[in-house]
């Protein structure tokens, strides 16, 4: 072990913000990060041990203590539950002599959850070993048991286990756009870098991350800004689940994305690029590495490009399974080798970023737009959408339809359009925005996709009327608990709370002034919380809280009070041990509940 | 002319580079605060010196002063949400005052009686946290850890050491320590470090110094922690 860390510490010169990738490597190797590696990488990084503990502890992908060799995840997202996840996992629990959440006692496999994978269009989806499993059934599971059981290599696994679709269905203004490779830096350099820049302005291109700042006066700031060492990281996070957009324009207009971040870099005067990749993405890393070289290799990258004496480079880092670091801030600490932990702004990344340098953070898709803008012109995107929301939209759509998968859309689109589309059918309602966006029940559908009504980074989930809303609820509940960097108080605690005051009321142990206790701490958590992470939290029960106030109210107790302690709950050990479940060995909390 | 922010309507100068609680702490106004000391760089994470600037809720502790800001800092809107803060801190711990070596003296203690919290409102987490005595002359009570980093920033900034920690996400959070044992004997920590005398909560004792001061004559038992703050950080935070 002592030669390999070694190894991997040169490979990485040393330098702690490769943390991540050195971590990963060891865990790939060993299944977990000994004690032993973190002491010796301590020394050769020189760097405190308390600091790698804290990365790896942060991260769900790495482990203090042993995994399997094969480590198994199955992804937690609503869709894959409105798939069958349950069963599955309980499934591929039972077959490979595995519970869920442990190693078997061979050290060959062990079973787990992971927060939604991206691959929602095609689940149940899954990891083995980082590597994305899709479109999970039983008899891939059998597959999948008995290959661990043979103990294969996971090259020699049949690729239809890995097969990741595009599953594109409505192309529009980028999704269409014949590409030549160059064709934008080119542009960019006969039009000028002034006046590039100025067609990003006038197409009124705003970010497609969620936040929708304007792109044109981002790159303008950081361009002005006093210090000359710039950066530029295009965010491949796509944490939020319901979203795998950027996962189908990394794989199939990856040129498209590299080229839009060239050009962002000659406008701001960057020379270094990065690509924050995340980890359940691993699949797509040696494809894009491959392209990044081809790049290079033709002039569009490395130094002196196109002979014009730019000089700009792109790196590929990932992730290790935190939600977090798709928050630019996170991103960026992570990018350093560190905790996804969201900083505190101001200053922001435009001024200090990566290494206290300014740093332009943008969506996969916002550099797309802008090798499209770069090569037509910002009239051509301006011309499409609605007066605050030019262009279009890339939307994922999954859940109850009958074809889940990558539709593009001008902003302004109905939500009824974008059903009869996907060929949906007897809905209840719609997450948009993802978790951390907004529920519209079935009254809502002439509302429009744009910045000033339905703001989206484009998950798109349908939930047809056989689904429990609160279902819903409970599992993004849990989703932003378990994605809580843990940095301030109200998020910390607050979406900790939130899920047991939430399992309070699904439960049926609510009583009257439960759902108001519910909205208050809503309210505390969203009000509170540093970061959009814990100030989205609450969305979930806020916006279904709104609509359909009754669903709550129903699971409430008919007491006006429920007291913290269940008596009867309490008396279960005692009734198994006694082996005796009659009436007389059960206790009414209250006097009604005797009658 | 100098720049100044208002606060509740009161007229507070500042100078470029402040925050809003330098501005104010200097100026005699108290924001309640746990995670921040004047000598260590505020790291704005227990939330509860949350004020409203312009109509928007910012931490005063790291939020800059900008000339003409109106801040509201003693709405009741925001008394309620710092109390409700506070006792998200007490459930999540295991805080048992009685018992409890730096009753009196405690921070989070002192806040909560002057945000006059009665009870601990949410349901409590009772997580199983443990106790390092191995050390000959200091211990820590992880159960009393509020993670407000003050110690891991103490014995960096002043002590020139990285005793301390916090890793883990979420609300697994906790606080280590340098040692390969995980153990703070085998740290290269020393009893008059500055990290062994900031925590605000009774995470970090001294050992054979308890009960030297009898309860009830303790800091909080006799005083408010506005004025007990004002008086031993307000020349600090004009630095
Ligand atoms: C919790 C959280 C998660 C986020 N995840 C992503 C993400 O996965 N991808 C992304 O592009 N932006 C994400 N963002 C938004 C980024 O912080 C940032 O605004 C965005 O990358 C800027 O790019 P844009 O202007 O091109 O949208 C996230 C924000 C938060 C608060
Ligand atoms: S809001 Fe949540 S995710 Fe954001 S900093 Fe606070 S604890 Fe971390
Ligand atoms: S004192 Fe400002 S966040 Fe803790």
């Amino acid at each position: 072990m002592k030669q390999f860390i070694q190894c991997i510490a040169e490979n990485n010169q040393h330098q702690s913000t490769h943390l991540l990738k050195m971590l990963r490597e060891i865990q790939d190797r060993y299944h977990y990060i000994p004690k032993d590696a973190i002491e010796q990488l301590s020394e050769l990084l020189n760097i405190p041990r308390t600091q790698i503990i804290s990365v790896v502890e942060f991260y769900s992908f790495f482990h203090l203590s042993p995994r399997g060799k094969y480590e198994l995840l199955i992804s937690d997202s609503i869709t894959d539950h409105m798939l069958g996840k349950k069963n599955l996992l309980d499934y591929l629990a039972k077959i490979l002599s595995v519970t869920v959440g442990e190693v078997r006692e061979d050290g060959l496999v062990s079973l787990g959850n992971a927060s939604c994978t991206g691959m929602c269009d095609q689940g149940p989806a899954g990891l083995v070993n980082g590597y994305a499993l899709t479109r999970l059934d039983q008899p891939a599971c059998d597959q999948i048991a008995a290959l661990i059981n043979q103990q294969k290599p996971l090259v020699e696994w049949p690729s239809e286990l890995f097969q990741v679709d595009d599953n594109i269905y409505k192309s529009g203004l980028l999704l269409n756009q014949p590409y030549v490779q160059g064709a934008a830096l080119r542009a960019m350099i006969d039009r000028g870098i002034k006046a590039t820049l100025a067609e990003v302005d006038g197409s009124g291109l705003r970010g497609r991350g969620g936040a929708g700042f304007k792109t044109a006066t981002k790159w303008k700031f950081c361009s002005e800004e006093p210090q000359t060492e710039r950066y530029v990281v295009c965010n491949a996070d796509e944490g939020e689940p319901g979203t795998f957009k950027d996962r189908v324009l990394l794989n199939s207009y990856t040129d498209q994305v590299f080229e839009g971040m060239a050009v962002c870099a000659a406008i701001i005067g960057a020379r270094q690029g990065f690509l924050y990749l995340r980890g359940e993405y691993l699949h797509l890393h040696d494809k894009l590495e491959r392209i990044l070289e081809q790049r290079r290799q033709n002039g569009l990258l490395g130094t002196n490009i196109m002979g014009v004496g730019l000089d700009f480079d792109i790196e590929i880092c990932l992730g290790a399974g935190a939600y977090i670091c798709g928050e630019e801030s996170a991103l960026i600490e992570s990018l350093e080798g560190k905790a996804g932990i969201p900083r505190n702004r101001p200053p922001y990344p435009v001024t200090q970023g990566y290494l206290g340098k300014p740093t332009v953070v943008n969506n996969v898709e916002t550099f797309l737009a802008a090798t499209g803008i770069a090569v037509n012109g910002g009239d051509w995107f301006a011309s499409i959408g609605t007066e605050k929301s030019k262009g279009t939209k890339i939307l994922s759509i999954s859940g109850d339809c009958a074809r889940p998968g990558i539709y593009e859309y001008p902003f302004g689109i109905t939500v009824q359009t974008i059903l009869n589309d996907c060929g949906a059918v007897d809905v209840l309602g719609i997450q948009v925005g993802g978790p951390s966006g907004t529920f519209i029940s079935n009254q809502e559908f002439e509302r429009k996709l744009a910045f000033e009504d339905l703001a989206t980074g484009g998950s798109f989930i349908i939930f047809n009327s056989s689904r429990d809303i609160l279902d819903m609820v409970n599992n993004f509940t849990h989703f932003f608990a378990h994605e809580s960097c843990g940095f301030c108080t109200p998020c910390r605690v607050g979406t900790a709370l939130l899920k047991k005051q939430l399992a309070k009321i699904v439960d049926g142990h609510g009583s009257a002034g439960d759902v108001v206790a519910l909205e208050e701490l809503c309210q505390l958590v969203k009000n509170h919380s540093h970061c959009g992470l814990g100030q989205t939290a609450a969305n979930p029960i806020l916006t279904t809280l709104e609509r359909y106030p009754d669903l709550y109210h129903s699971r409430l107790k008919e007491i006006s009070f429920e007291p913290g302690f269940d008596l009867d709950g309490a008396l279960a050990t005692a009734r198994r041990l006694a082996n005796r479940d009659d009436a007389g060995a059960h206790l009414a909390q209250t006097e009604s509940e005797h009658e | 002319m100098s720049k100044t922010i208002t606060i509740d309507g009161k007229i507070i100068p500042f100078e470029d580079g402040q925050t809003i609680m330098d501005a104010a702490m200097a100026a005699g106004v108290y924001i309640p605060h746990l995670c921040h000391q004047p000598e260590f760089t505020p790291h704005g994470s227990c939330k509860l010196c949350t004020v409203n600037v312009n109509g928007r809720n910012c931490t005063a502790c790291t939020f800059p002063a900008i000339d003409g800001q109106e801040v509201l800092n003693e709405t009741q809107e925001l008394i309620d949400d710092r109390k409700k803060i506070t006792q998200m801190l007490f459930v999540e711990g295991n805080h048992f005052c009685p018992s409890c070596e730096k009753t009196g003296n405690c921070q989070l203690q002192g806040v909560a009686y002057h945000l006059n919290m009665l009870d601990n409102h949410f349901p409590l987490f009772y997580p199983d946290r443990k106790v390092d005595a191995s050390h000959t002359e200091v211990m820590i009570d992880h159960n009393r850890c509020i993670f407000c980093t003050l110690c891991v920033r103490a014995s960096q900034q002043k002590d020139g050491k990285d005793v301390f920690a916090i890793s883990g996400r979420g609300i697994d959070k906790h606080l280590i320590v340098n040692a390969q044992s995980g153990l703070l004997k085998d740290t290269d920590l020393n009893v008059t470090d500055h990290a062994c005398a900031v925590c605000p909560t009774g995470a970090i004792l001294i050992k054979r110094t308890g009960y030297q001061v009898p309860i009830g004559q303790r800091i909080y038992d006799h005083k408010q922690i506005d004025q007990v703050s004002l008086a031993t950080e307000q020349h600090k935070h004009g630095e």
